[in-house]
């Protein structure tokens, strides 16, 4: 289906709903963007924007958009791999695997890198010999609207590592706010998207909404708050491992890891198994985990990377050289939220450019 | 990632701190397991660690030798026969033996190590007329902590079998001191040989350097990386080693291959 003109979002808000999927989007809360289940368009974030830059994060009001901001402490990541999910519970000698919650869930407002980071999650969870199938069912049931970026932060890079920031692939629907008149181009990724654009109410794209609708990717591109050179960048970090500049970042490096939990790459669990005392029954669950911490390399009571440099290491290596070994990817797809969320502001990209 | 319930059929203490299993799934038999694959057992709402396969028991269940260092593991060395853990797997790469056949033999094992090559001793001296010249070199702490003490004196009838301690007791008349000095002492032809080695890193490392140092290319030594795993499979993260998941590219590795990684420290 050719792009289309949207007036507004209530109508998709609701086909969603009328479909079965709980429509989720962003919101404010807290001070800062959180997804959250939306009843309408009224609950998205419309008239404010946000400003990021290393260790800082600030909602103010801004133009008079919906999608003013960038990338938020949210990402996918929630709904492709809950923080914690159930594995199974054991009792009596039996295990009983819990049943994968895979709710329909409509993404409305993911962007360019939010889209990639599911690709990378993609190949990561299924591409091996073990394909996780909790994490297929989700995937499974989620509808990905996209929102092309307008404004992107001053952490933002998706521009220099070639994913964003226009939409191009992996979602269902994609569309582009256009402030003067406010408007939404949208185009359909896949069918199920086309299907659903047909029933919204709408009047074909013309030449000039598609040109508005490039001005803005083309905008938000120059933009970009950040940039990495990718270069030679995966041989360049492994000839590096025994740089001094590991030192000096983990010197600063409070090994929190709040870069690995606003990652919506980052994919490392572990396990927490916990008895019940009532039944005797025990049970496993899944938790996001972080390669920042002692206990992640445990062995035989002693942690393998026991400096914050080598874990700081360890991190930055496995997502812009061995991540490529592994998945044929870099596991960075240049959202910045590593950045913006670091309480020391360390900044990857120049940190990058540091160990050149 | 959901375990299959396997019933302790005999507990044996091997050392003070180390005990052998027998375990049987409770429905149906094992699965086949490759010497130097592992499987993760689970202590019911304890946790769950890596334990190599040591060999079937006659019964046809996994004989898997644990010892008690962490809470997971005590758990494991504390279950009473006929208790019931869970056990996934077999899971990660062997120890090629089919490679090997018509060459010498040189197996390497420090400390607890042993365990994990115990299924390629036993092919060993089951078809030794498959190879070459075999020798079996172990290390261990001092002469009450080596492990299946038995079995390597029968073994000794099929092939050299030499064992150094640190710490000799007065009863001792072996060897003293590093591993590596029994790789002096072994014959092999270095240009046909294939070697099998696990222990600790250190032990591994300097193992591996001194039959290359003989002669052995890198990509005939196999050795075997422990690391801290949750899953076993690849998606958990835990157990990398630069480009390499322990669990799925190993735990049986060329040392060709992780040479250059376990050089650096803490990578």
């Amino acid at each position: 289906m050719d792009p289309v003109v949207l007036d507004s979002l209530d109508p998709l808000i609701g086909r969603l709903r009328a479909r079965g999927y709980a429509v989720v989007g962003p919101t404010v809360r807290d001070g800062v963007i959180r997804f959250a289940e939306l009843g309408s368009a009224a609950d998205l974030p419309r008239g404010w924007s946000d400003e990021q830059e290393p260790g800082r994060y600030r909602l103010r009001q801004g133009d008079d958009l919906v999608f003013g901001f960038a990338a938020s402490p949210d990402s996918a990541k929630r709904y492709t791999q809950p923080p914690r999910s159930s594995l199974f519970r054991w009792r009596d000698g039996v295990a009983e695997e819990t049943p994968v919650e895979a709710p329909r869930v409509a993404l409305l407002g993911v962007r360019a890198c939010d889209l990639a980071a599911i690709a990378v999650q993609d190949r990561v969870f299924l591409g091996g010999r073990h394909p996780d199938e909790a994490y297929r069912a989700r995937r499974e049931a989620l509808f990905l609207v996209a929102v092309n970026c307008a404004v992107p932060s001053g952490t933002c890079f998706c521009a220099s590592m070639g994913t964003g920031p226009r939409a191009t692939t992996g979602f269902d629907l994609a569309l582009t706010e256009l402030a003067e008149p406010h408007l939404f181009l949208a185009e359909a990724g896949s069918e199920r998207g086309g299907e659903l654009l047909a029933e919204l109410p709408h009047r074909p794209a013309g030449p000039a909404d598609l040109e508005a609708a490039d001005e803005v990717s083309r905008t938000a591109a120059a933009r970009m708050g950040r940039h990495v050179d990718l270069d030679g960048v995966k041989e360049r970090l492994v000839e590096q491992r025994e740089s001094p500049v590991w030192n000096e970042i983990a010197s600063r490096c409070l090994t929190c890891t709040n870069c690995t939990m606003v990652c919506p790459t980052c994919f490392c669990t572990t396990v927490e198994d916990a008895t019940d005392l009532a039944g005797g029954g025990a049970e496993r669950v899944e938790r996001w985990d972080s390669c920042f911490t002692l206990g992640f390399t445990e062995l035989g009571g002693a942690p393998v990377r026991g400096s914050g440099a080598a874990r700081y290491r360890q991190w930055l290596t496995h997502k812009f050289s061995t991540w490529v070994d592994q998945f044929g990817t870099y596991g960075c797809i240049g959202c910045g939220r590593c950045i913006t969320w670091c309480p020391a502001g360390i900044d990857i990209t120049e940190e990058l450019e540091r160990l050149r | 990632m959901i375990p299959t319930p396997y019933r302790v059929r005999s507990r044996r203490p091997d050392r003070a701190d180390t005990v052998t299993l027998t375990l049987e799934p409770v429905e149906g038999a094992c699965p086949p397991f490759l010497p130097g694959q592992f499987t993760m057992i689970y202590a019911p709402g304890v946790g769950e660690i890596p334990i190599s396969i040591s060999g079937h028991a006659r019964s046809g269940g996994y004989l898997q030798t644990i010892r008690a260092v962490g809470a997971v593991s005590r758990a494991l060395c504390g279950v009473r026969v006929g208790d019931v853990v869970g056990v996934r797997g077999p899971y990660g790469t062997h120890w090629d033996l089919a490679a090997t056949a018509g060459m010498d033999v040189v197996v390497a094992a420090g400390g607890l190590g042993l365990a994990p090559l115990r299924p390629v001793i036993r092919e060993l001296a089951a078809h030794g007329a498959r190879y070459g010249r075999i020798s079996l070199i172990a290390g261990t702490r001092t002469p009450a902590t080596l492990l299946y003490p038995r079995e390597l004196a029968r073994w000794a009838r099929d092939f050299d079998v030499l064992v150094t301690v640190d710490h000799p007791d007065r009863a001792w008349k072996g060897p003293v001191g590093l591993i590596t000095k029994l790789v002096d002492r072994i014959v092999f032809d270095p240009a046909r040989t294939c070697a099998f080695v696990c222990g600790p890193e250190i032990m591994m490392r300097a193992t591996a350097e001194r039959l290359m140092g003989r002669g052995v290319p890198a990509h005939r030594i196999a050795v075997s990386l422990e690391r801290n795993m949750k899953c076993g499979i690849g998606l958990c993260g835990h157990c990398q080693l630069g480009p390499l998941f322990a669990c799925a590219d190993g735990p049986v590795l060329g040392y060709d291959r992780v040479a250059a990684l376990m050089e650096v420290k803490q990578l």
